[in-house]
């Protein structure tokens, strides 16, 4: 078949092979899983590239992660939450930063679950600022691992696109939403 | 406290459950002095609505005092609100444009998923109904968690009763924004189907908003008698031909507007609407018909369609062929009700607007299921059922 080219982002061609050519002109790729989302956010361009690159505070809408430790200014240590009450580490390195723009990152080896990811912010005028992540992933053993993580909820395109409606909420409105009405529920979702 | 619960379909009892508390910066704590049975509860109540779960709270008409505050909330302990039903954020650009009722934010971002999958995009958040719009306590309780109390709730002036402004919660400016839908001329003539709440205020609002005349329909005869009291003339569709009425009392012309304030029970896909067409088949039923069919058939070329009648999923044998030839425009959607409040509540203190003649149950929080029953079985005298948590409880 021959591809005619349209002007739809690459990670929403039906083309395996498009989608996997196209993310990988964005990030290191480290597995075949690729996920591609963007969000819309009513807030300033750099505001919104200034709270993202304090790694240590993206767990407070990143839901499956438990934390992030700055290590230096380049390199960070990842816990994230994994099926069964266990989680899985990585450390991960910043391999491109452009200030207001974009930041890339990718684990380093020995990682759990290999992975890189790209977080870009671009202007949308009165709209404010489109935000759009791209992330590959090797997911934990195979196929079984994906319908593990499925059932458990942390499957990681469903996850992403929760993780940026999060960080939409916490930018536009200053809190994460929920329908929680006692502290015990809240701490219960977010186990 | 305690508080109206969902269990399954016709079983909804007051239960003791966990106090609120806040939980977000923005958020409130209000106690419930008054709060209604809703129209559209009944559709949670007979089991039309999915992502229901057991032990829901219900309610989203509802006023109260502020107890506690979040340090993000303007509102201060003692002052009486009301609550609109919609979760809006204020914040995000549908909100700067008003639009409150398609808030991006008001919906938690995991229970966002259903809404996206069905809809395309997800819906905002909606205080006691169901999990597609956020799965929100509501406010037939004791007590209810407000989010986004700087932006939602009105502050209600000394001097006016809770039964003279707790309808700005849904039903009032939902009514008046299906008239706004309407866009209505100075001279129009306006049919409205269903007298219900919403269709009454929508008849008082075509009025205010320069309708010459309203036509309203619908079979229950004390309804049609409260329309016919806001200057309405009326047609009782078991009496007489809806579309034939409508072409004789407008000179062959038909509606300048129509609106449908009925929605889904009245509808092809919901269970009841199966049930009538059996009936129908077997020439046991009424002439009942669908409600937005009929509306764009009598609609006159060039008309408006208003529909603030809630819909769920998809309907069958829509007239597009109609809608397209005749060139008619369609507006719809959830209220914007925080857009609405303000002047609304000036209209009741004006005395422009009279929401209390609705209420014609006024009952003790304990006695909710019984309410819910009231209204499901006589829809005819039961016009509107107002909980308040500090009723006396009714004898047996």
């Amino acid at each position: 078949m021959t591809i005619v080219k349209d002007d739809a982002p690459a990670a929403t061609s039906k083309s395996h092979d498009v989608r996997e050519a196209g993310t990988q002109t964005l990030i290191d790729p480290k597995g075949d899983q690729l996920i591609g989302r963007s969000v819309t956010i009513n807030r300033p361009r750099a505001e919104l590239y200034a709270y993202w690159r304090d790694f240590a505070q993206l767990p407070t809408f990143l839901d499956n992660v438990e934390r992030i430790d700055v290590l230096s200014d380049t390199r960070s240590h990842w816990v994230v939450k994994a099926p069964a009450g266990k989680t899985v580490e990585w450390d991960a390195i910043i391999t491109e930063d452009v200030e207001g723009e974009l930041i890339a990152w990718a684990s380093e080896d020995g990682a759990d679950i290999p992975n890189s990811g790209r977080i870009e912010f671009r202007d949308a005028g009165a709209r404010g600022t489109i935000v759009t992540a791209t992330i590959s992933y090797d997911p934990p053993a195979g196929v079984v691992g994906k319908v593990i993580a499925k059932l458990f909820q942390r499957e990681p395109a469903i996850q992403a696109r929760r993780d940026l409606r999060r960080f939409k909420q916490l930018m536009e409105t200053g809190e994460v939403a929920t329908a929680a009405w006692t502290q015990k529920q809240l701490d219960e979702e977010k186990a | 406290m305690r508080a109206l619960t969902w269990h399954g379909k016709h079983d909804v009892r007051v239960d003791t459950v966990d106090d609120p508390e806040i939980l977000n910066p923005r958020d409130a704590i209000i106690k419930i002095t008054s709060t209604a049975i809703c129209g559209s509860d009944l559709h949670l109540y007979d089991g039309y609505i999915p992502t229901m779960q057991a032990g829901d709270i219900l309610g989203h008409e509802f006023m109260g005092e502020v107890v506690e505050t979040g340090p993000g909330s303007t509102l201060v302990k003692g002052q009486r609100v009301v609550v609109p039903f919609t979760i809006a954020c204020g914040s995000c650009y549908h909100c700067g444009k008003h639009q409150y009722s398609a808030c991006d934010n008001g919906n938690p971002a995991d229970n966002q998923d259903i809404g996206q999958e069905m809809y395309g995009q997800p819906m905002s958040g909606l205080f006691g109904y169901s999990h597609l719009t956020g799965g929100y306590a509501g406010g037939q309780a004791e007590y209810v968690r407000v989010p986004f109390s700087d932006v939602g709730p009105i502050v209600v002036p000394d001097g006016l009763d809770d039964d003279e402004v707790l309808f700005l919660s849904d039903i009032l400016p939902t009514g008046w924004q299906a008239a706004e839908n309407a866009d209505i001329e100075p001279g129009d003539t306006v049919a409205v189907w269903g007298c219900g709440p919403v269709g009454l205020f929508a008849v008082q609002s075509a009025f205010l908003m320069g309708a010459a005349r309203v036509i309203a329909i619908d079979h229950f005869p004390h309804r049609l008698e409260l329309a016919r009291k806001f200057g309405a003339e009326t047609i009782n569709f078991e009496q007489s031909k809806t579309y034939e009425a409508l072409m004789e009392m407008t000179g062959g012309i038909g509606p300048d507007a129509v609106i449908d304030a009925v929605g889904l029970e009245a509808h092809g896909f919901f269970v009841d609407n199966v049930i009538d067409q059996i009936k129908a088949s077997l020439f046991l039923g009424t002439d009942r018909t669908h409600s937005i069919r009929q509306a764009i058939h009598a609609c006159r070329k060039g008309g408006r369609v208003s529909m603030p009648a809630v819909y769920g999923g998809f309907v069958d044998k829509f007239p597009l062929g109609a809608f397209m030839e005749k060139g008619l425009t369609l507006k719809t959607g959830q209220t914007s009700v925080q857009h609405y409040m303000p002047a609304l509540l000036n209209a009741i203190v004006e005395g422009k607007i009279d929401t209390t003649f609705l209420i014609s149950h006024r009952m003790s929080l304990e006695d909710a299921p019984k309410g819910y029953k009231m209204f499901h079985d006589n829809q005819n005298e039961v016009t509107k059922i107002v909980l308040k948590p500090d009723f006396a409880v009714a004898a047996e």
